[in-house]
C-alpha cells in the first residue's frame, strides 16, 4: 500500500479543524512548504528512504535524544543512556527498539507517528509544518527537528538491539 | 440470533459512537495530589508558602483608599475581606446575563466604580487582589455554573481544550486527560485543575493566575499563546475551572 500523504492529509486535518472549532475561533491559514522540506512517502507503515537521502550518525543521534533543548526523547521515553536521572513515562521504553522495528518503521514513528495513531500525543518531528495549528512566531514553517537530526536519531535508535 | 461477527461490529460501532467526553469523566483530583510531599509541606505552611507574600500585597491593596473621592475594598467588605461571600467567590467565572465575568474582572470593575480606576488585565495589582480575594474562600468547593447560558460557552471551551497547539502539537487533553500521574522527565502530570490558582509556580518563581498558566503552557508547546482577555483564553479558563467543580480552593497553591 503506497499513498501520497501530502495531498490527502492537509485536507483531512483542515476538515477536522473546521469540525472541531467551528467558524470564528481560529483560522487555519495555508502557508507554503519551506524550500528545504524533503517530501517523504509512507509504504507498509514505514518510510523506507532516508529524509533528503541523508546518512544518520548514531552518536549525534544519542545527544539529540537526550538534550532537553533538542529532540528530548527522554521527556517521554526511557532510553538506555547512562547518567540520566529523570526520564518520562508517557511513551514506551525504547530499549531494544532496533530489534523490534525496522529502520523504516522507526523513521515513520519519528517523522510523524500520527500516520499510525492519529490521537497520539507524540509530536511529529518532521511533520508537514503546514499542519501545525497556531505555531509560535519563532516556529512557524519549521519542523521540530531538521532532516539531518531526524536521521541521526533514527541511526541511534536502530542501534538499540 | 445475531451472528457473533455482526454482534462484534455492533459493539465496536457503539463504542466508537460514545462521546470522547467519557474519557474526562474521571473524578477531578487537585494538583496537590500530584506534587511532591516537600511541595505540599511548603504550600501548607503559611510562612513557607511564597504565594502568601502576594496575599499580603493583595490585603494592602484591598485596604488602600484611592486618592480623590472613592472607597477602599475594605470599606464595604471588611479589612480582612470578612464581608465577602465565599460561596459566591467559588462560583467564578460567572455569567452576568451578557457575558462571562472572571473574578479579576469583577474586582477591577468594583474598583473602578469606587474611584480606584481600572487596570489592564493581569496587572500585578489585580493578580494580588485576585489572590487575596480567592484566598478568603480557601476550602470552599468550586461551583461554576454549567447549565443555562454557560452550557454553549463550556462546549466551546472544551473544543479549545481538545485542539492541538504549536510545534509540540499537543492539546490540553493529551497531557491532562490521558496521562495524569505519568511523568514528563521528572515532573508528574496533573489533571490541570484550576482550584489552586492563582498559584506560586516554583518553575518560574512567580505567582500565576489560571489564564497566565494557560498562556505559559501554550508557549511551552511552542504555540502562539492567546492574548490576555481574548475570547479563547476566557473560554479555556472557564472550561478548566468548571472541570474543577467540587475541588476545594487552595489559593495560593504551590505548583511546579
Amino acid at each position: 500500500m503506497t499513498h501520497c500523504r501530502i495531498s490527502l492529509l492537509p485536507g483531512i486535518l483542515l476538515l477536522q479543524l473546521a469540525l472541531l472549532i467551528g467558524p470564528g475561533i481560529a483560522n487555519a491559514e495555508q502557508q507554503a512548504l519551506p524550500d528545504d522540506y524533503c517530501q517523504w512517502a509512507v509504504s507498509d507503515y514505514a518510510i523506507a528512504r532516508p529524509l533528503c537521502g541523508l546518512d544518520g550518525n548514531a552518536s549525534r543521534g544519542m545527544a539529540i535524544a537526550s538534550d532537553s533543548g533538542s529532540g528530548n526523547c527522554l521527556a517521554c521515553h526511557q532510553l538506555p543512556i547512562p547518567d540520566v536521572e529523570a526520564y518520562g513515562t508517557i511513551g514506551p521504553p525504547l530499549s531494544g527498539i532496533g530489534a523490534r522495528l525496522t529502520e523504516g518503521q522507526i523513521r515513520l514513528r519519528v517523522v510523524d507517528t500520527r500516520e499510525i495513531n492519529p490521537m497520539s500525543i507524540m509530536p511529529g518531528f518532521y511533520r508537514d509544518p503546514r499542519l501545525i495549528h497556531r505555531p509560535g512566531k519563532r516556529f512557524a514553517g519549521r519542523t521540530f527537528l531538521n532532516a539531518q537530526q531526524v536521521e541521526d536519531v533514527i541511526a541511534y535508535l536502530a542501534t538499540l538491539k | 440470533m445475531m451472528l457473533p461477527e455482526k454482534f462484534l461490529l455492533l459493539v465496536s460501532a457503539l463504542l466508537l459512537a460514545l462521546p470522547a467526553a467519557d474519557i474526562t469523566a474521571a473524578e477531578p483530583r487537585s494538583g496537590y495530589e500530584y506534587i511532591k510531599q516537600s511541595t505540599r509541606d511548603m504550600q501548607d505552611d503559611d510562612f513557607e508558602n511564597p504565594g502568601m507574600l502576594t496575599v499580603e500585597q493583595g490585603r494592602q491593596l484591598f485596604n488602600m483608599t484611592p486618592e480623590g473621592p472613592g472607597k477602599s475594598c475594605a470599606a464595604c467588605h471588611g479589612s480582612e475581606g470578612e464581608g465577602l461571600d465565599v460561596t459566591g467567590i467559588a462560583r467564578y467565572p460567572v455569567h452576568n446575563g451578557s457575558g462571562v465575568v472572571t473574578l479579576q474582572k469583577q474586582i477591577d470593575s468594583c474598583r473602578e466604580n469606587n474611584g480606584g480606576g481600572s487596570l489592564p488585565t493581569d496587572h500585578p495589582d489585580l493578580i494580588a487582589l485576585e489572590t487575596f480575594v480567592r484566598n478568603r474562600a480557601a476550602g470552599e468547593a468550586i461551583n461554576v455554573q454549567t447549565d443555562g447560558p454557560m452550557a454553549p460557552l463550556l462546549e466551546k471551551g472544551e473544543q479549545l481544550y481538545r485542539l492541538r497547539y504549536g510545534l509540540i502539537d499537543m492539546s490540553c487533553q493529551h497531557c491532562h486527560d490521558f496521562y495524569p500521574g505519568q511523568r514528563i522527565r521528572g515532573q508528574t502530570i496533573s489533571q490541570g485543575m484550576g482550584n489552586g490558582f492563582p498559584a506560586y509556580r516554583l518553575d518560574i518563581g512567580e505567582i500565576t493566575n489560571l489564564h497566565q498558566r494557560i498562556q505559559q503552557c501554550l508557549s511551552l508547546m511552542r504555540a502562539e499563546p492567546f492574548e490576555a482577555d481574548s475570547e479563547e483564553i476566557n473560554l479555556l479558563g472557564l472550561y478548566i475551572m468548571s472541570r474543577s467543580n467540587g475541588l476545594k480552593i487552595e489559593t495560593p497553591a504551590v505548583r511546579y
